[in-house]
């Protein structure tokens, strides 16, 4: 649409009280023969008072003349605008106007309405349609009469479950999450080494089913994921169970309405499940990481659709995992965890914090195998009912996990191949050494889960763990 | 009916964005070959000069007839077919 580049400019609408009460003034500046354009949001036969009323139902000008309220009063010179009054103050458009005795008959003051081009939703609409934003991904028709759900399906987009179709609109709102451009790149994704944008994050959180005010986390959690140290191209081809496991520590994870609590690796979650979900698709979708493909995992685990969950930190005896890692309380991160699945720890007797420690220590023993020493990290997950008894102990993160590392120092002879009447094992050269269970910082210790229930949870990692494989990688979330 | 639905391609758009139709099989030998009437006027002799020519080569053949060509094949048709060959010859047109 055309805007005049010269004259006065009033966009109303007729479902607004302050526009009708302004109809006499609008009257009084076609007398007073300043050139004035009017245009109309919702009925372009008002006001009948007015001649050659624009008709802006589609709010083109509207969207072009950021128009946040109406009555809107706009002074335009040269096609420069040069001011504009938002609402009825009769002092103002009077300035504006030139007319010192404009609207002498009405309130000194009336706040407008809300313009329809700010209405919920509708923003992104307008954007979408009138080149508000520059979106690059290719455009891809769904057939007509085909269901987009099954257009996705078609082209392999999903992760076997159905996704939401990424329209354009829905992108656009997607990206209002994140202050980031559209176009910037977030990381170079394996095992294509495809760069991925904002955008493309963004249409795959859309196809997760994320909110936009998950998007920075998803951001940081391919960032993390992608740190050479995550390792995900191995990750993604190896034939064991692993995939990413995402952690959110800081204030992010209340804001967003995460769960740390009772059924916290399960289902009914939304941001935990579509955050988890959307780093997978972005590794299917943009990095090619496909099941059958390069990722050869003979099981897998269901953790690869999503795996994704917040510490409770306001119920925790100890510092979080990230402040452990050197960031601020106050910082929200990710930090990316290989790992296999969830394995129970039950224990409902012990009260004491060595006897809780030693029932740990017995279950972290079979991570991989019983009789496999340094392969694989692991992930203890502490529940609020076991982390009382260390809490009431007064015994330290530090205490826990050096008292572990007593623990689960392995003496050769049990682990040595055939040993138990067991081939696997460590090479017989090693029989008289003792071996730690876990390499030094191969241990993570977080607290979550529900209140009830004297259980700890242990997430096993990948067999390729370490400097040589995969290691913890933690990101701070940026807006 | 219905608008076109517009969507963004979520890949990285390594690939050309048209599906692509599965491989075609560069021999028959060991497949077999499944032929579906559509219950269209004269399908069935078109499949059953089909037939002669691929029993004469040594191929298996399975026949299949839709109920009706007015409406897609039903499910257990589809999966019945899919369980049971490896490539489909539809008779089409009257």
């Amino acid at each position: 649409m055309d805007i005049p580049s010269d004259g006065l400019i009033v966009v109303c609408k007729r479902d607004c009280a302050t526009c009708r009460m302004v109809v006499p003034v609008l009257q009084e500046l076609v007398l007073s023969e300043h050139p004035l354009t009017v245009y109309s949001q919702d009925d372009p036969g008002f006001p009948e008072e007015i001649e050659g009323v624009v008709d802006d139902t589609e709010l083109s000008g509207s969207y072009e003349l950021a128009i946040e309220a109406v009555p809107t009063l706009i002074q335009m010179r040269g096609g420069v605008e040069q001011a504009r009054a938002v609402g009825w103050d009769r002092a103002e458009w009077q300035v504006l106007t030139g007319l010192e005795r404009l609207g002498q008959d009405l309130p000194a003051t009336r706040p407008g309405c809300g313009s329809k081009s700010v209405e919920p939703g509708v923003a992104e609409i307008l954007a979408v349609r009138f080149g508000g934003i520059h979106l690059a991904a290719r455009r891809i028709e769904a057939p007509m009469l085909e269901d987009e759900v099954e257009t996705c399906f078609a082209n392999g987009w999903t992760d076997g479950l159905p996704v939401v179709p990424p329209t354009e609109v829905r992108v656009v709102r997607m990206l209002a999450g994140t202050d980031r451009a559209p176009d910037d790149v977030v990381a170079v994704v394996p095992p294509n080494q495809a760069p991925c944008t904002v955008e493309k994050v963004a249409i795959n959180a859309v196809m997760a089913g994320c909110k936009p005010e998950y998007l920075p986390v998803v951001i940081a959690a391919l960032e993390a994921a992608c740190v050479d140290a995550f390792c995900l191209h191995g990750l993604l081809a190896t034939t064991y169970f692993s995939g990413p496991v995402v952690i959110v520590n800081g204030p992010i994870a209340k804001a967003i309405g995460m769960n740390s609590g009772v059924n916290v690796f399960g289902q009914g979650n939304r941001a935990n499940a579509t955050i988890g979900r959307a780093l997978q698709l972005v590794v299917r979708n943009v990095g090619g990481g496909r099941p059958g493909e390069i990722d050869r995992a003979t099981f897998g685990t269901p953790g690869k659709y999503t795996f994704c969950f917040a510490e409770d930190e306001a119920g925790s005896p100890w510092e979080s995992l990230a402040v452990e890692h050197g960031f601020a309380e106050e910082s929200s991160t990710v930090t990316l965890f290989s790992g296999s699945g969830v394995q129970p720890i039950f224990d409902q007797r012990s009260r004491e914090p060595d006897s809780l420690a030693r029932s740990f220590a017995a279950c972290l023993r079979s991570v991989v195998h019983p009789k496999i020493p340094m392969t694989a990290d692991a992930m203890l997950v502490v529940s609020p009912e076991h982390g009382r008894v260390f809490r009431r102990a007064g015994w330290t993160k530090r205490q826990l996990r050096e008292r572990l590392e007593q623990l689960l120092q392995l003496p050769g002879a049990e682990l040595v191949r055939g040993a138990q009447g067991i081939e696997e094992g460590v090479p017989a050269a090693l029989g008289d050494a003792t071996l730690p269970k876990f390499r030094p910082g191969g241990l993570g210790i977080v607290h979550a889960g529900g209140t009830a229930g004297l259980f700890s949870a242990i997430i096993s990692g990948w067999v390729a763990s370490g400097p040589k494989g995969s290691q913890l990688v933690t990101r701070e979330i940026k807006s | 009916m219905s608008e076109t639905i517009v969507l963004l391609d979520p890949t990285a758009e390594l690939l050309p964005a048209t599906r692509k139709r599965l491989p075609r099989p560069k021999e028959l030998e060991g497949r077999c070959v499944g032929l579906l009437d559509i219950s269209k006027a004269r399908g069935d002799i078109f499949l059953d000069e089909i037939e002669a020519q691929l029993v004469d080569r040594g191929v298996s053949v399975k026949r299949y007839q839709k109920p009706t060509f007015a409406r897609v094949a039903p499910v257990g048709l589809m999966q019945r077919i899919a369980g049971e060959c490896q490539v489909v010859i539809e008779a089409l047109a009257d």
